[in-house]
């Protein structure tokens, strides 16, 4: 996205677990020469106290993003599908929770 | 009216409808231009405020009175190069390079916070920074925790977890000092005499006299008004200071039954504007390290690039 960034350091997305049993969470992103270097500014800036037992960094170049402008046909084939939520079927009060 | 123009209105329509029912942007949304650059020019400032923030605090790391206060400074001032990079970080998402805004604050285009062009004169500045600067800028910070941008609100979330230590830390020292010697009660108080003033300049010119406010305030960049907040400051400070027996600094400073608030003096704005202009007492100091530091830099930053390009290629090379 940047223009005149030349010999600026790649840009890092920095995703962090924070206890075993959650998934990685996306934190924010950093510059650094390479993934080594990476994985060590993402623990010195984003978890200085003891924010995650696991780090990801990714290259932001690496990332593919779907884009908001086709928000609506993109997730279109969900809408129309109503009996994939519990809540389409009626069922008699007897029948108890299901 | 053309078709781009009514196109553009019903784009723009859309956004504060969005933004008026508390749903976040996020990088990827249209956005109005102005909102763009508002934010970029506000998320920059305060990014540079962290990391120009570092320097009237670094003064002292080599002269503090123990090893313990020496650690406890060195992981706060950590802290707000921390905060510096979580909001250099939120910027870039909106179009500008971290390149760009370092040229911005070395050129002197950008500003960053007036409050750190002065100097730390005694070991109790440590404390009233923590105390005063830091409670204001905590002040300014939960309210920007409801920010309509996304990655801004969620950094200063961030941010706002670290920054009670900071603050805590700060007071613990005037304490400290307060109940100490004669000497050392007298330092304290000297440095609430100069931070004072300077700390309420932090939250900007009055309501009446501020340009963007409320072009901000309509788009929940801003959530409270300068003096809204700033009067929030006040009211939560006094008694903090009345705790440590140090006065404030201003005669006109009285609890007001009516308002329910503290009714305090005016500010001295010749000064504000003098030290924004670039006049204060370490402008050109504050810069200057900024700079040397960048330039001193480079060749750490060329090294590593070198490098990784080296091992990339020798990557390659055996993958061959
Ligand atoms: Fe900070
Ligand atoms: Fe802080």
């Amino acid at each position: 996205m940047s223009k005149n960034n030349k010999g600026e350091l790649p840009l890092y997305e920095v995703f962090i677990r924070s206890k075993n049993g959650l998934d990685h969470k996306h934190v924010g992103s950093l510059h650094a020469a390479d993934a080594e270097m990476a994985l060590m500014a993402a623990r010195d800036v984003y978890t200085r106290r003891g924010e995650g037992v696991s780090i990801w960094v990714v290259k932001s170049t690496d990332i593919v993003a779907s884009s908001p402008e086709d928000r609506g046909s993109f997730y279109d084939p969900a809408d129309d599908k109503l009996y994939r939520h519990p809540t389409f079927f009626e069922l008699p009060d007897e029948v108890g929770h299901l | 009216m053309g078709v781009v123009d009514r196109e553009f209105e019903k784009l723009e329509a859309a956004f504060q409808a969005k933004v008026e029912a508390e749903q976040r942007i996020e990088p990827k949304d249209w956005m109005p231009e102005k909102y763009r650059q508002t934010l970029i020019r506000q998320m920059s400032q305060h990014a540079h405020s962290e990391v120009v923030g570092m320097l009237p605090e670094g003064n002292w790391l080599t002269r503090a009175p123990s090893l313990k206060r020496k650690a406890i400074l060195m992981a706060k001032i950590q802290d707000e190069g921390g905060h510096g990079l979580y909001l250099y970080s939120a910027t870039e998402t909106l179009g500008i390079s971290r390149d760009q805004m370092f040229d911005q604050l070395h050129s002197g285009k950008a500003k960053y916070s007036s409050i750190f062009n002065y100097p730390t004169l005694n070991w109790a500045d440590i404390g009233a920074i923590g105390w005063l600067v830091d409670g204001a800028a905590i002040t300014n910070q939960i309210a920007l925790c409801r920010c309509s941008y996304g990655p801004y609100a969620r950094a200063m979330i961030r941010i706002c977890k670290e920054e009670s230590f900071h603050q805590r830390q700060g007071y613990e020292i005037m304490m400290t000092m307060a109940q100490g010697t004669e000497e050392q009660r007298d330092m304290a108080q000297d440095a609430l005499n100069r931070w004072w003033w300077p700390t309420l300049m932090m939250f900007g010119p009055n309501d009446s006299n501020s340009a963007h406010s409320a072009q901000s305030m309509q788009w929940k960049i801003k959530r409270q008004s300068n003096d809204e907040l700033r009067q929030k400051f006040v009211d939560a400070t006094v008694p903090q200071a009345e705790f440590l027996n140090l006065r404030i600094p201003d005669d006109q400073l009285k609890w007001n039954e009516d308002r329910g608030h503290y009714d305090f003096g005016e500010i001295d704005w010749e000064e504000f504007r003098n030290v924004v202009k670039g006049n204060g007492l370490c402008n050109r100091e504050r810069l200057q390290a900024r700079v040397d530091a960048h330039e001193g830099g480079r060749w750490v930053r060329e090294a590593a690039l070198a490098h990784a390009r080296k091992q990339e290629a020798r990557k390659a090379a055996a993958a061959a």
